[in-house]
């Protein structure tokens, strides 16, 4: 973990409204974790004031630009535009200073190799899980299931493939793949296969329905959730959650920056997730 | 020892930083704001806790509290409004578990405290008075975010005293006692507070502010109001400083937006005898050594020898 005062690489439009932005940093994949996210500065002056936390998608070399020079390291996100910060993202340029605070966050937990595994993506929360296709493939069978309103939400579906990753795409208005929610796609697979465990990232009704579909079949579940963020460290008490077992009188809340942001679903509070993570319209529709 | 050695030997030690707030000796006058650097901890990989002048702990109840339902922050125009609701370990388990931690470090460390009751802030105190790690301890009077306690104390002259009084009775360590600048007039908060045993007083804690979703008309945060902090309250933590440093004789610690090293000067000059960096830790981890390096720099190109010759300079 460290804070990197770096600069950009590359940051192209890879579909209407949703970024891919390269950053230089060295040393950044050797301790980056699949699930983990970083704190991006998007730019050093103020404002915006805060920080904004983003998933890793990828880490890798880029070769250099002549020869004798070593490999540039470079850490990857993918964004989609929605408000003031994200708004200045989109025109950072090559060589443009950023900060990016990271690697941070507990990941994904590879469970057994033996497993059947399913990843359930919802929009922009297919970043955490493409890391995570890419450790899981080396030993495991893996499935993809990813959803989106329209075509344009679906994304990075050629990579998964690239990995050996086996990809079903619905959409709710039918313009790609299957017409319908993510969630009936899961059902079928499970029936498929009952030994699977499920990984899965999106916005909240999505991960709420998927909770259920695993609860009521015992199905393995982790989850990686989104939430408002100060200083990604611990410190701020800003990003809890409600943890299992939580009551007026015994409260349990777990930071979801540092307990998080991957939680097993039985860590959680269920009954009240929707409502304690509802702080954007855009995240829960 | 010869001159040339002594001349040689300060411009390699260069201006001299240090700061004694209520006996508590610091190496240079920047410290963090209780509840933006946790318990330490958190901070370490970014920063050598050896380098800021103290170390300012979350602040502490006698249990250990849940705080307020989410969303709990939400960015406002060059700052952020937080409703944490004072969620902490609790007195023992810091003692326990936290404070093993900042026993490997020399940096006095001052812990924020606060209670539900009067009663509840001289338990704490207590505890607290026992422990020899802890260098000093700073009253929380002041907080917004509560609905018992915290702010209670702070807005009412005569409640200040009654906990200042108690909390001093029960405390053989230097007392700092955390103001809000949510009244009409803080001298008078200032004043009730020393005459009632205050060895230094830290001026702000947040502002109540409110900030809404325009589109559902709710309020961002579950709380419905929270406390503002950050570089938009800077100005009005720096006339309140300046206010009380006029009124008050013991040391006032400045509070509010700090984000630069120009920042913390100013506060200096307006009267703090130290600083503490707020919401400017989560923006850059590494913040307060810089701005220790900057204040650094400027006494040196200003031609200050001595740190405290720059405290309440201000020219009217
Ligand atoms: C662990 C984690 C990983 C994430 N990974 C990705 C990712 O890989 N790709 C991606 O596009 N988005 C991701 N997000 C969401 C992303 O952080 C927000 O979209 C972004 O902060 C919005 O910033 P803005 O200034 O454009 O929006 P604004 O609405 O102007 O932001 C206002 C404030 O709200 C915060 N905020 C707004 N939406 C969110 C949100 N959904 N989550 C957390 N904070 C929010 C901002 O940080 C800012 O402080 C992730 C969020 C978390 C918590
Ligand atoms: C997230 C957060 C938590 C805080 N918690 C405490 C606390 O526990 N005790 C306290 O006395 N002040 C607390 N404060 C107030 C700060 O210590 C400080 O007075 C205030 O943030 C103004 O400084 P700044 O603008 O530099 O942040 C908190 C502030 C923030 C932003
Ligand atoms: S973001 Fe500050 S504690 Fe999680």
């Amino acid at each position: 973990m460290k804070n990197y005062k770096t600069m950009v690489l590359s940051n192209q439009e890879i579909s209407p409204g949703y970024y891919r932005m390269r950053i230089l940093a060295p040393g950044f994949g050797a301790s980056a974790r699949p699930g983990q996210f970083v704190m991006f500065r998007v730019q050093t002056s103020l404002p915006p004031l805060l920080r904004r936390p983003f998933g890793i998608f990828r880490t890798g070399f880029l070769p250099p630009d002549c020869e004798g020079q070593p490999p540039k390291e470079y850490l990857e996100l993918l964004y989609k535009v929605v408000g003031r910060g994200t708004n200045i993202m989109a025109g950072l340029h090559h060589g443009d200073r950023v900060e990016v605070l990271g690697p941070l966050g507990r990941g994904f937990d590879p469970g057994n190799p033996a497993e059947e595994k399913i990843l359930v993506g919802g929009g922009i929360g297919l970043v955490p899980l493409y890391m995570l296709a890419s450790h899981l493939t080396k030993t495991s069978s893996v499935r993809l299931l990813m959803g989106g309103r329209t075509r344009e939400d679906i994304l990075a579906v050629t990579e998964f493939e690239r990995l050996g990753v086996e990809t079903y795409v619905s959409t709710d208005d039918g313009s790609l793949g299957e017409e319908g929610l993510v969630t009936e796609v899961l059902k079928r697979k499970l029936e498929k296969f009952p030994g699977a465990s499920v990984y899965a990232c999106g916005p909240m009704p999505m991960i709420e329905a998927v909770q259920r579909i695993c609860a009521e079949r015992k199905v393995p579940l982790q989850v990686s959730l989104e939430a408002l963020m100060a200083c990604g460290l611990g410190a701020c008490l800003g990003c809890v959650v409600k943890g299992a077992g939580h009551s007026e009188e015994i409260p349990r809340y777990l930071c979801t920056c540092k307990e998080g942001p991957v939680f097993r679903a039985e860590q959680l509070d269920w009954a009240r997730m929707g409502e304690e993570t509802g702080y954007c319209e855009g995240c829960k529709s | 020892m010869s001159s040339e050695t002594t001349k040689a030997s300060q411009s390699v030690t260069g201006p001299r930083l240090a700061v004694n707030i209520a006996g508590i000796e610091m190496k240079n006058p920047v410290m963090p704001a209780s509840g933006t650097f946790g318990y330490g901890e958190e901070y370490a990989p970014f920063l050598d806790l050896e380098n800021i002048g103290a170390i300012v702990t979350k602040g502490l109840s006698l249990k250990p509290k849940a705080g307020n339902p989410t969303p709990r922050i939400a960015e406002t125009i060059s700052g952020m409004l937080n409703a944490i609701g004072l969620q902490n370990v609790g007195v023992d388990a810091f003692i326990k578990y936290k404070l093993p931690f900042l026993r490997e470090v020399t940096t006095p460390v001052i812990v924020n405290f606060f209670g539900n009751t009067l009663e509840e802030y001289g338990e704490v105190a207590k505890r607290l008075s026992d422990i020899p790690e802890v260098a000093g301890v700073e009253l929380n009077i002041s907080c917004p975010n509560v609905k018992k306690g915290g702010i209670v104390f702070g807005t009412d002259p005569k409640a200040a005293a009654e906990v200042v009084s108690l909390v001093r009775k029960n405390l053989a360590k230097p007392l700092i006692a955390k103001l809000t600048p949510n009244v009409t007039d803080i001298t008078v908060i200032a004043r009730a507070v020393e005459e009632s045993g205050a060895d230094a007083i830290c001026c702000i804690n947040t502002l109540t502010g409110m900030s809404i979703d325009i589109k559902t008309r709710r309020p961002r945060l579950a709380n419905r109001t929270g406390g503002l902090s950050g570089p938009a309250i800077r100005p009005i933590a720096v006339r309140m400083v300046h206010q009380v440093a006029q009124t008050v004789k013991v040391p006032v610690i400045g509070v509010g937006g700090i984000v630069r090293p120009s920042d913390a000067i100013e506060f200096l000059i307006a009267g703090a005898t130290a600083v503490q960096v707020g919401t400017a830790n989560f923006v850059d981890p590494g913040i307060m050594p810089a701005i220790v390096e900057g204040i650094e720099q400027y006494c040196i190109e200003e031609g200050i020898d001595d740190i405290n010759e720059l405290v309440g300079s201000l020219q009217v």
